[in-house]
């Protein structure tokens, strides 16, 4: 027999690699040309482009910040409720335990998540994400100092609290979505929560809006810097006295207390509860969307306690208008407020056992409201009458 | 086209895209959601006009607050929603008669409009608000300075509203257990116990301590 079958074409040396190279050199190279061209194009003759690439950079900074800041907001977090409860906390991953929010995060990024076969799969999905990225896009106004929010708009305020009630669709929809009973009860019991709380935080925000004259987050900072108490005593360099959590303390202490309810956080956790309600609406999540709902709550617990800076605590106003104080840039005074407040939170987690659900609603219906209510009356009495902060 | 322009055609586009999805869409859940997207992108117009408080307060109110209980209503209704629907071709006609008549209104008064010469001028007369004003500032004094007395009477109709629709409801429930938190807190150590020395081997009843049960009433032990 005479071996016909052709010789292996592929045994011969081909020039096909190579001529893939070039051409894929030639359209790199030819990419980066238009690129060049476009981003030249846009850049000098748009009006548009440049303040938008501007935004987008800042809002990127401050995330990225935001997001390392919360990872080691988190194992405070813990590392003080342990130091409460004499335990040691997490202390295995990295010195001292610091990597252990990173180690968190992995551990659920690489899990499967779970979606229950019953759900609405794209609400399922949509609830974490919308959580996320709502607590996120509050910190868009949030002023960390002079002039350092990426959008220094005029409604500052109303800003940050409407996204904030916004806050509770990411709950009823994880919980409807998850199509079982407990998730559902679940959120039904959050959103009940977080919507009566909001309430009296409306109320005390008023409050020290009458004293402001303004809804701009910076100029509220600003008028506890220029006017106040320590002005009046003529002592103008005790900044401190200035802040308004002294002349409004019983609505720092509302503001507080309310902002606990709002984020869920201990001894307000009814939605989660961890050791009775088997976490709430959250039942169904699993791996990533739980990350996100976890997440968005933490962000959302950073900005209830900037938002207490801003209002009460002055903002990134030093303590003393003092040369060794002034020294020390705004942003550190206000990361060091922020954690001073977030202190309080996680003290308050460690020690106050949990509210029953009925003593929850009463204390913001019957307690907070009328006292908000009532105190909305009387500082504008106040304001009108003894011409302060005019 | 400028930026803001784009953004009106998006936040536009989107809204008419949401407001057919919350007629269309089969689950009544879906509708609401798609409701609370066109109250969204309906804020985001309101941005774009510069009536930034107006924006955030549509935001606060109806999606923070109404939509939400439009949502636990809906969610907990039992109700099979397509069987709802079975009518629907049926009053598609009738449905589709009224619209056009409206729209034919609409056209007719849209189409007919017409400013008139020193419309301009006689806007800037009628302004009641300096222009410098702030948005905020701006609403707040026509709504609570000019038009203070239209304001205090549109809230007594909304409380009447609210005192006849608890009235209506209200119902007072006998042998329900409700803690009073401020009887708990008026209660002192005398009142709440009593201390006995009570002689070994003997019960406490015997030693004739009557113990008050929580609904208040003496509970004497079974040893009397």
């Amino acid at each position: 027999m005479v071996d016909i079958t052709p010789t292996n074409p592929r045994k011969r040396p081909s020039l096909a690699p190579l001529a893939l190279i070039g051409l894929g050199l030639l359209v790199l190279v030819a990419a980066a040309y238009a690129a060049f061209w476009v981003l030249r194009f846009l850049i000098v003759e748009t009006t548009w482009f440049v303040p938008l690439l501007l935004v987008v950079l800042k809002s990127l900074a401050l995330m990225v910040g935001l997001l390392i800041f919360i990872a080691f907001i988190l194992l405070a977090d813990r590392k003080i409720w342990a130091a409460v409860q004499l335990r040691r906390g997490p202390n295995v991953v990295g010195p001292l335990g610091l990597l252990q929010s990173f180690a968190d995060f992995l551990k659920f990024v690489l899990k499967e998540p779970v979606i229950p076969s019953g759900s609405d799969r794209f609400l399922f999905l949509l609830a974490p994400v919308l959580t996320c990225v709502l607590a996120l896009a509050a910190w868009a106004v949030v002023p960390v100092n002079a002039g350092w929010a990426v959008a220094d708009i005029n409604v500052g305020v109303l800003y940050i609290f409407a996204i904030s009630s916004l806050g509770v669709y990411g709950i009823i929809i994880g919980g409807w979505a998850s199509n079982s009973k407990y998730p559902f009860l679940g959120a039904l019991r959050s959103a009940a929560q977080m919507v009566s709380y909001e309430v009296s935080i409306g109320f005390v925000i008023i409050t020290v809006l009458m004293i402001v004259g303004s809804l701009n987050l910076t100029d509220i900072v600003l008028a506890q810097e220029k006017a106040g108490i320590a002005h009046m005593l003529g002592i103008p360099w005790f900044t401190m006295l200035n802040w308004f959590f002294i002349p409004l303390f019983p609505m720092f202490v509302i503001f507080f207390i309310s902002a606990l309810a709002e984020t869920n956080r201990p001894p307000f956790d009814l939605p989660e509860a961890e050791s009775e309600l088997v976490a709430g609406f959250m039942s169904e999540y699993s791996s990533t969307p739980y990350l996100l709902f976890m997440l968005g709550e933490y962000v959302a617990i950073m900005t209830m306690c900037a938002l207490t800076t801003i209002l009460f605590l002055g903002g990134w106003t030093p303590p003393l208008s003092l040369p060794p104080f002034t020294w020390v840039p705004g942003v550190i005074w206000f990361i060091v407020k922020v954690s001073a407040v977030f202190f309080m939170f996680a003290m308050v987690k460690a020690m106050v056992p949990r509210y029953r659900y009925d003593q929850l609603m009463r204390l913001g219906w019957k307690v907070f409201l009328p006292l908000s209510l009532a105190a909305v009356v009387i500082v504008a009495g106040a304001l009108q009458i003894t011409g302060w902060y005019r | 086209m400028t930026l803001v322009s784009l953004f009106f055609y998006l936040f536009s586009g989107i809204m008419i895209a949401s407001a057919v999805m919350v007629v269309s869409s089969r689950n009544p859940v879906h509708s609401v959601l798609f409701l609370i997207l066109a109250f969204v992108n309906a804020a985001g117009l309101f941005l774009l006009l510069g009536a930034e408080f107006l924006a955030m307060i549509l935001v606060v109110v109806y999606v923070g607050a109404v939509a939400v209980l439009f949502l636990f209503v809906v969610m907990m209704l039992d109700v099979d929603f397509s069987e709802l629907r079975q009518g629907f071709l049926q009053y598609l006609p009738l449905g589709a008669l009224i619209a056009g008549i409206f729209f034919v209104e609409l056209a007719l008064v849209v189409g007919t409009w017409q400013l008139a010469p020193d419309a301009l001028a006689m806007r800037k007369a009628a302004a009641a608000v300096p222009v410098e004003a702030m948005n905020a500032r701006a609403l707040g004094r026509v709504l609570y300075t000019e038009y203070v007395y239209f304001f205090q009477a549109a809230g007594l109709v909304l409380l009447v509203a609210m005192i006849g629709a608890i009235v209506l409801t209200l119902r007072e429930r006998t042998g329900v257990k409700r803690q009073d938190v401020a009887a708990q807190n008026a209660r002192t150590k005398a009142a709440a116990m009593t201390i006995v020395s009570v002689p070994p081997g003997q019960g406490v009843t015997n030693a004739g301590v009557k113990r008050a049960d929580a609904a208040g009433q003496d509970f004497v032990g079974q040893g009397s």
